[in-house]
C-alpha cells in the first residue's frame, strides 16, 4: 500500500474528535485521495474517552481494522495524557500533537519515552481569538494538516474555504472566523 | 456520468434510498442504524422525495406498517439493527410468507447480552431462516450498490420476496470511504416503476392477504414459498449484470478473491473481508498459496457454486461473527461444510467464531488464521474444527 | 386479475396453491364448497314456515336465499351445519339433528 498515512486521534466524547477526523477525510478526499475516517465508540457519553481514526492514500483501501501502529497522534484533549496510552504503537519516524497552553518540555515527560517529534498547538487560544468560542477542532485539522504535510498550506485552505462555505451556507458570518483560525492555527504549531 | 464521493456507509444508503424514492418508509431508531431514517427524514423535509414517512413507535410497528404498505401495492421499508430486528421477528416471517417484495436495510450489530452496541452478524443470523433474501456489503460502496439492485431482485416476478441489506455496524456504517455514486436519472431508470399485479388498494380487483391456512394445505404452502427463492440465484446475476452495465461494477453471488490456485481459503461475509484481503496480498507475496471466497447472497445459499470453488482447497477456515450455539461452531460453517459434503470435498475445514461485538479483526489475525490452515494441512487434520479468533484464554 | 381457486382442496399439489396464499378478486368465496365440512344438515319443514325472515339475516355463510320476499330451500353448498337458524325459528321450521 503506497503512501499510506494512518492517524489516531483521542478526545473525549463532545470535544469533535470524531469530526475532526472526518474533517480531515474530506479535506483529503478533496485533493484526490482514497480516505477513511471513523469513530471507535465506548460508551456513549458525554467525557468517556473516545478515538478516532484516519487513513489517507494513494490507492483504495480496503483494512477495515483499527489502527494500531499510526504514524501519527492527535490529543484533542491533554487530561488524556494520564488515561489513555496515546503514544501505543506510534511510530518514532511520526509524531504526535498535543493540544495545550503548555510548553512542549512539559508534555514530553508525559509521553513514556516516545522518541518520535512532538508537536504542540494551544487550540483553546486560537479558537477563543479567532471565533470567539472554544472549537478546538479546527485549529486541530490545520495543525495536523501542517504536521502530515498531506498537502499544502494553500491547497488546504482552498479546499477547507470551499467545505466551510458549502457546510455553512445558512450562516456564512461564520466562515471567516474559521478560517481565520485555520490560517492561525498553521503558524501556532510549535 | 458517476460521481465521486466520500460518504459513511449509512448516508450512502439514505442517498440511494433517495435516488430510489420509495413511496412509504415507517422508521423507528436504534443505534447504528438510526441515521438512514434521519438523513431520509431530511430528505422528506426538503421535498427531495415524495415517500410517506412514517415515525412509529417501535420496530415491530414499522415492519407492520411496512408490510400493510407493501400489501397494499406500495414500495416499501424499514431500516433497523440488533434488539430493532428481534422486535420484528414475527413479521419477518409474514412478509415473505405473503411473498411482499419490500426492503429492509440492516445495519448489523450484536444482540443482547451482555448490551453492545457494536458490529456483529447475530441479528440478520437469526433471520436467516425467515425466507428473506440476504445480500451482505464489504465496504460502503457495495452497500450503496446492493440498495440499488434490492428491489430489482424482490419484485422480479419469479422470486417477489422481502429482501434484507446488510452492512457492518459502525465498521461501514459509521465509517467515511470513498465511492461513486450513480447519478439519480441512472438509479430511477434502472429500478423502475413498481406495478405489482395484485394490491389492497385496487378496487377493480379487492383480495385477501394473509389467509388462515390449515394443516391441510401448510406444506404446499411453504414449498410454493420456497419456489421464490429457488429463482433468487439467477435473478440476483441478471440483475448484477445489467447493473453493470450501468455502474462498470460487478457482483455476483459471492466475490473469489486470488482463488484460482488458492491452495488455503478463508470464507467470510461483511468489512472483515478488506482485512482479509490485504493479508492475502501479504501472503501471497511470499509466495502463499492464499485465497478469499467472501459471501454476497447469504440467503438463499448459493451452496453448489461456493463448494465449486472450494472443492479442491487443502484447507478452508469458515468465519462466522456470530455463535450458533451448536458446541460445533455458527450458522456459515455449517453451510459450508454441508455444501462440501455434498460435493465430496476433501478439504479440511474449520470455523471460526469472530469480531463478536465489535471485536477488530486485524491483517495480523487473518494471516494467523491462514498459518493455521497450512498447519492443519500439514498435519492431515483439521483437530478441532469449533474454535474462537482472539479470544483471550 | 382474480386469482383462480377452482383447483384449491384437500388434493391441491404446492404448484396450484396462490402466490402468498393471496386470493385476489371479489366474492371468491362462492366458488369455496364450504358445505362440505358439515356433518349437521338443517331441514327445512315448509307448512310450518310463516315467512317471517327471521332466520335469514342470522346465517354467518348466507345460506338462506330470499325471493319475493319468501325464503327458499337452503344452500347446502355453504352451510356450516352451525344451526343458528334452528335457534332463531321461533315456529319449529327447521330442525337438525343434535340441535334443539
Amino acid at each position: 500500500m503506497s503512501n499510506l498515512t494512518e492517524i489516531r486521534w483521542h478526545g473525549r466524547g463532545g470535544q469533535g474528535a470524531k469530526t475532526a477526523a472526518l474533517l480531515l477525510a474530506d479535506v483529503a478526499f478533496q485533493t484526490g485521495k482514497y480516505v477513511q475516517g471513523f469513530p471507535e465508540y465506548g460508551p456513549e457519553r458525554m467525557g468517556a474517552p473516545i478515538t478516532a481514526y484516519n487513513r489517507i492514500s494513494d490507492v483504495q483501501i480496503r483494512v477495515h481494522s483499527n489502527i494500531y501502529d499510526p504514524q501519527y497522534v492527535v490529543v484533542v484533549d491533554e487530561s488524556l495524557l494520564e488515561a489513555v496510552d496515546v503514544t501505543s504503537g506510534l511510530k518514532k519516524e511520526g509524531a504526535i500533537l498535543v493540544n495545550t497552553s503548555r510548553p512542549k518540555e512539559e508534555i514530553i515527560p508525559h509521553l513514556k519515552g516516545y522518541e518520535g517529534k512532538v508537536y504542540t498547538i494551544d487550540a483553546h487560544k486560537v479558537s477563543m481569538a479567532t471565533m470567539g468560542r472554544y472549537f478546538p477542532n479546527t485549529p486541530l485539522l490545520a495543525a495536523i494538516v501542517k504536521v502530515t504535510r498531506i498537502m499544502d498550506e494553500e491547497t488546504f485552505l482552498r479546499e477547507m474555504r470551499a467545505s466551510f462555505s458549502h457546510k455553512f451556507a445558512s450562516k456564512p458570518e461564520v466562515i471567516d472566523g474559521n478560517m481565520a483560525a485555520l490560517e492561525m492555527a498553521l503558524k501556532e504549531v510549535r | 456520468m458517476a460521481k465521486r464521493d466520500r460518504l459513511s456507509g449509512n448516508e450512502a444508503i439514505a442517498i440511494a434510498l433517495r435516488q430510489i424514492n420509495p413511496d412509504v418508509f415507517p422508521a423507528f431508531p436504534i443505534t447504528p442504524s438510526t441515521e438512514i431514517p434521519q438523513y431520509f427524514a431530511s430528505f422528506v423535509a426538503n421535498g427531495q422525495v415524495d415517500t410517506e414517512f412514517i415515525p412509529v413507535e417501535s420496530e415491530h410497528s414499522s415492519m407492520s406498517a411496512a408490510i400493510g404498505a407493501s400489501a397494499a401495492g406500495a414500495r416499501s421499508l424499514t431500516a433497523t439493527s440488533s434488539c430493532g430486528l428481534a422486535f420484528m421477528w414475527e413479521e419477518l416471517y409474514i412478509a415473505a410468507s405473503n411473498r411482499l417484495p419490500l426492503a429492509l436495510a440492516l445495519v448489523n450489530r450484536a444482540l443482547s447480552g451482555p448490551i453492545n452496541i457494536n458490529c456483529d452478524h447475530s441479528d440478520s443470523m437469526g433471520a436467516r431462516d425467515a425466507g428473506w433474501i440476504q445480500i451482505y456489503a464489504e465496504n460502503n460502496q457495495e452497500a450503496y450498490d446492493n440498495m440499488v439492485q434490492a428491489y430489482r431482485i424482490s419484485e422480479h416476478k419469479d422470486v417477489r420476496l422481502p429482501i434484507m441489506i446488510c452492512q457492518d455496524g459502525f465498521i461501514t456504517s459509521h465509517a467515511v470511504e470513498n465511492m461513486e455514486l450513480l447519478e439519480d436519472a441512472d438509479v430511477k431508470k434502472f429500478v423502475g416503476e413498481y406495478e405489482p399485479e395484485d394490491y389492497l388498494l385496487n378496487p377493480e380487483c379487492p383480495m385477501a392477504v394473509g389467509p388462515y391456512s390449515i394443516t391441510d394445505y401448510y406444506m404446499e404452502a411453504k414449498r410454493n414459498q420456497a419456489e421464490g427463492m429457488r429463482h433468487v440465484e439467477r435473478v440476483v446475476l441478471e440483475v448484477a449484470k445489467e447493473f453493470a452495465e450501468v455502474s462498470g461494477r460487478e457482483y455476483g453471488l459471492f466475490e473469489a478473491y486470488r482463488m484460482e490456485d488458492a491452495e488455503y481459503a478463508v470464507v467470510m461475509i461483511g468489512s472483515a473481508a478488506g482485512t482479509t484481503k490485504d493479508a492475502i496480498d501479504r501472503l501471497r507475496d511470499r509466495g502463499e498459496k492464499v485465497g478469499l471466497l467472501k459471501i454476497r447472497l447469504y440467503r438463499p445459499f448459493p451452496a453448489e457454486a461456493i463448494a465449486d470453488i472450494l472443492k479442491d482447497v487443502k484447507a478452508v477456515a469458515v468465519m462466522d461473527r456470530a455463535e450458533g450455539y451448536t458446541n460445533h461452531g455458527g450458522p456459515l460453517g455449517a453451510d459450508v461444510m454441508a455444501a462440501l459434503y455434498r460435493a465430496r470435498s476433501q478439504a479440511l475445514a474449520i470455523n471460526y467464531i469472530y469480531g463478536l461485538g465489535g471485536r477488530d479483526v486485524r491483517v495480523e489475525d487473518m494471516e494467523g488464521v491462514f498459518a493455521t490452515l497450512k498447519q492443519i494441512a500439514e498435519d492431515g487434520d483439521a483437530g478441532e474444527t469449533y474454535r474462537y479468533l482472539g479470544i483471550r484464554e | 386479475m382474480a386469482a383462480d381457486i377452482t383447483k384449491l382442496g384437500v388434493k391441491a399439489p404446492w404448484k396450484d396453491l396462490t402466490e402468498g396464499m393471496v386470493i385476489a378478486g371479489a366474492g371468491t368465496s362462492r366458488d369455496f364448497n364450504t358445505g362440505e365440512w358439515s356433518t349437521d344438515k338443517p331441514v327445512f319443514i315448509e307448512e310450518k314456515c310463516k315467512q317471517c325472515l327471521l332466520c335469514t339475516p342470522v346465517c354467518p355463510d348466507s345460506c338462506i336465499p330470499v325471493e319475493g320476499g319468501k325464503r327458499g330451500e337452503f344452500d347446502y353448498d355453504h352451510c356450516k351445519g352451525c344451526g343458528i337458524c334452528v335457534k332463531s325459528c321461533p315456529f319449529g321450521a327447521i330442525t337438525m339433528e343434535g340441535v334443539e
